[in-house]
């Protein structure tokens, strides 16, 4: 029993940093625009999230912070996409470059110091109780995540903006002819992308380890985007692939922590990265993935023409 | 006064090769006028990482070794990238090429030779295609996006070397530290006396003219330009889409491969956790940089080497830490990618 509330604690929190830049991914794929600098994007988030929380003592305010400096970092890359339709994928990878290159110099800083973990805000009475931790024990990020799952289902089907950002996505010409501004929605859903990316990185500087390291998200970032096309662009199944990849990643520690020595280490390592490659191998595979792409994913647009 | 873009009817050649160094220049401005405003004399970094391994003479040995691989890699990914084939895990296939050379190099022992390090090199461009050809196969069958697929297998390439490395390759007489043994020297590519400069760089600066005739005088060529700018012409042409992601993917991860082994047998002399050094994936901004153009691949690999070297010797000269470079070579691709507009369109007075 303490074993498996064990577990889950961990999945848990091996999983909510992919559901959250995933979640931003989602709508910002939703929107028709394909980009590729999440990981960037958190680790821009982890070092502003970390930054914030050492001068100002308040994780609150670093996870604010967090998702300021992702939405501001991927505003570059809505500059170039939407005013001056750059190829989106190499714009992407240059945005995970650059997050790369800005985290490590804003970085050296802050090498060597510490934070309190931004853990639960629960009583202990509850947050450190054997069995109750397993609701409660957490860092208010997690629940967060968890709400924004249901918080963008409900945006995307429900209301109107959600309407508009779909079509904008699925048919950007009509969008524009019925008078919706493309443009004005895009760069929307690029910085709540954005944002979310950076409280998915601050994750790892706040909560997992409390303290700042080069590269620390290490490709969870492509993972997030693994999740969006394993998910069909639906937020539901998002949060089941989301806990799917944590249960692999968990399976990583634990295997390393048993000692299956059988088997090398870096093969626990390798493996939730394998399993993406085949997961996707088996949704893309079976079509249905394919078909519930938004119809102008990755696509320039170029009313005039 | 406002201003408007206005379509250009053809594509302006001149732009293609004005923006590329402009985008170089413009990053030095920018890289002078920032530092200044953190505090840090601005003239002196940006000279450092951007010239004085130019003017210097005893730094371009050094710039010669990081271009090499750059521009290799950046030929390969290049061809791809124009059929609008996305490669991206051409770091991993450098590392796997370079393994398979050294795997070939320990089944030879201790000996050498032309033909022996002949099986290494093939081997590496071997190892590198066929670690290519996993995110082509699920492309084509399963249609598995190309960019995810390529950049996963990166990070189980690099657990692949750890793995040898640390494990069965492990040198025995290297105090347990995680590399293989050096290579023999008869597994060593020729290098100028007193120098290191490889047999490796000849390569790199031969390889632009072969593709150049691949690219624009051969059939080939003409088929992946066709495929990349439009798709239906293509089908319609008969020329199969299939068939040209296999081949550019192939060749992209046979050159990264290539790359790996000549920095084996040229460069490194032994693989070990630090082998992967991020050429892979700075080779696309090379290749992006060179405007996709092989002559252009190899400029861009010449200044993407430059900096790398550059930001080495600012670390210490202007003690700025090394990732600065980093930044620099984002900002020459953000850019680059920014002034694309400009080769379709011209900035016109708004009547």
């Amino acid at each position: 029993m303490d074993f498996t509330i064990a577990a889950i604690i961990t999945i848990v929190g091996l999983t909510t940093p992919i559901l959250l830049a995933g979640l931003g991914e989602l709508v910002v794929e939703k929107s028709g625009v394909l980009n590729l600098g999440v990981e960037g994007l958190m680790l821009v988030g982890a070092i502003s999230g970390f930054g914030v929380t050492v001068f100002t003592f308040n994780p609150w305010a670093g996870v604010l912070g967090a998702a300021v400096g992702g939405a501001l970092a991927s505003l570059i890359f809505a500059v170039l996409v939407l005013q001056l339709n750059s190829n989106q994928v190499a714009t992407g990878l240059a945005l995970t470059i650059f997050g790369t290159g800005v985290s490590s110099l804003i970085g050296v800083n802050f090498t060597g110091r510490i934070v309190a973990p931004f853990g639960s805000i629960f009583p202990d009475a509850l947050a450190r109780d054997p069995f109750w931790k397993l609701f409660f024990g957490y860092s208010p990020i997690v629940y967060f995540a968890i709400i924004m799952v249901f918080v963008v289902g409900w945006f995307l089907k429900r209301t109107r903006a959600g309407l508009i950002l779909r079509a904008v996505g699925e048919n950007d010409l009509s969008a524009h002819s019925i008078g919706y501004s493309v443009i004005r929605v895009r760069y929307m859903a690029i910085a709540f992308g954005g944002a979310m990316a950076g409280i998915g990185g601050a994750y790892f500087s706040l909560v997992i380890t409390p303290m700042w390291a080069e590269k620390m998200t290490a490709g969870r970032g492509w993972i997030a985007l693994a999740l969006v096309v394993f998910a069909g662009w639906r937020t539901g199944r998002l949060l089941a692939g989301a806990y799917f990849f944590g249960i692999l990643m968990a399976l990583e520690l634990y295997a390393k922590a048993a000692g299956f020595s059988f088997l090398p280490s870096q093969f626990w390592a390798a493996m939730p990265y394998a399993m993406t490659v085949v997961a996707l191998a088996i949704i893309s595979s079976r079509g249905t993935a394919g078909a519930s792409a938004p119809a102008c994913l990755g696509k320039p647009f170029t009313p005039s023409t | 006064m406002r201003y408007k873009l206005e379509k250009r009817r053809e594509p302006s050649m001149a732009m293609l090769v004005i923006t590329p160094v402009a985008s170089v220049i413009v990053t030095m401005l920018v890289g002078i006028l920032a530092f200044d405003a953190l505090g840090v004399d601005g003239w002196a970094a940006v000279r450092d990482i951007f010239l004085t391994p130019l003017l210097a003479s005893h730094k371009w040995q050094d710039v010669a070794v990081k271009a090499a691989p750059l521009v290799i890699i950046a030929l390969g990914l290049s061809v791809g990238n124009r059929a609008q084939v996305w490669n991206i895990g051409a770091e991993g296939q450098y590392v796997i090429g370079a393994l398979a050379a050294a795997g070939v190099g320990l089944a030879f022992g201790q000996a050498g030779g032309f033909f022996v390090i002949l099986a290494m090199i093939a081997a590496g461009c071997l190892g590198g295609a066929l670690w290519a050809l996993i995110p082509a196969v699920l492309r084509t069958r399963f249609s598995v996006n190309e960019v995810l697929s390529s950049l996963m297998l990166t990070y189980v390439s690099l657990q692949v070397l750890g793995y040898l490395v640390g494990g069965p390759w492990k040198d025995p007489n290297g105090r347990n530290f995680p590399a293989t043994a050096p290579l023999p020297e008869g597994q060593m590519l020729p290098a100028l006396d007193g120098s290191t400069i490889h047999l490796g760089i000849v390569v790199a600066l031969i390889l632009p003219f072969a593709f150049w005739l691949l690219m624009s005088r051969s059939t080939f060529g003409y088929q992946v330009r066709v495929v990349g700018s439009s798709p239906h012409a293509a089908r319609h042409g008969g020329f199969d889409a299939k068939q040209t992601i296999w081949a550019t993917m192939l060749i992209g991860g046979a050159m990264a491969g290539l790359a790996g082994s000549l920095e084996l047998t040229g460069a490194l002399h032994k693989v070990d956790l630090g082998f992967a050094s991020g050429y892979g994936f700075t080779a696309i901004i090379v290749a992006f940089l060179g405007r996709l153009n092989p002559f252009g691949c190899l400029l861009a690999g010449i200044v993407l080497a430059v900096t790398s070297v550059g930001g080495q010797l600012a670390k210490t000269t202007v003690h700025i830490p090394d990732s600065t470079a980093g930044i620099f070579q984002a900002m020459m691709l953000f850019l680059i990618l920014a002034s694309d507009i400009l080769i379709r369109y011209r900035i016109a007075k708004r009547a």
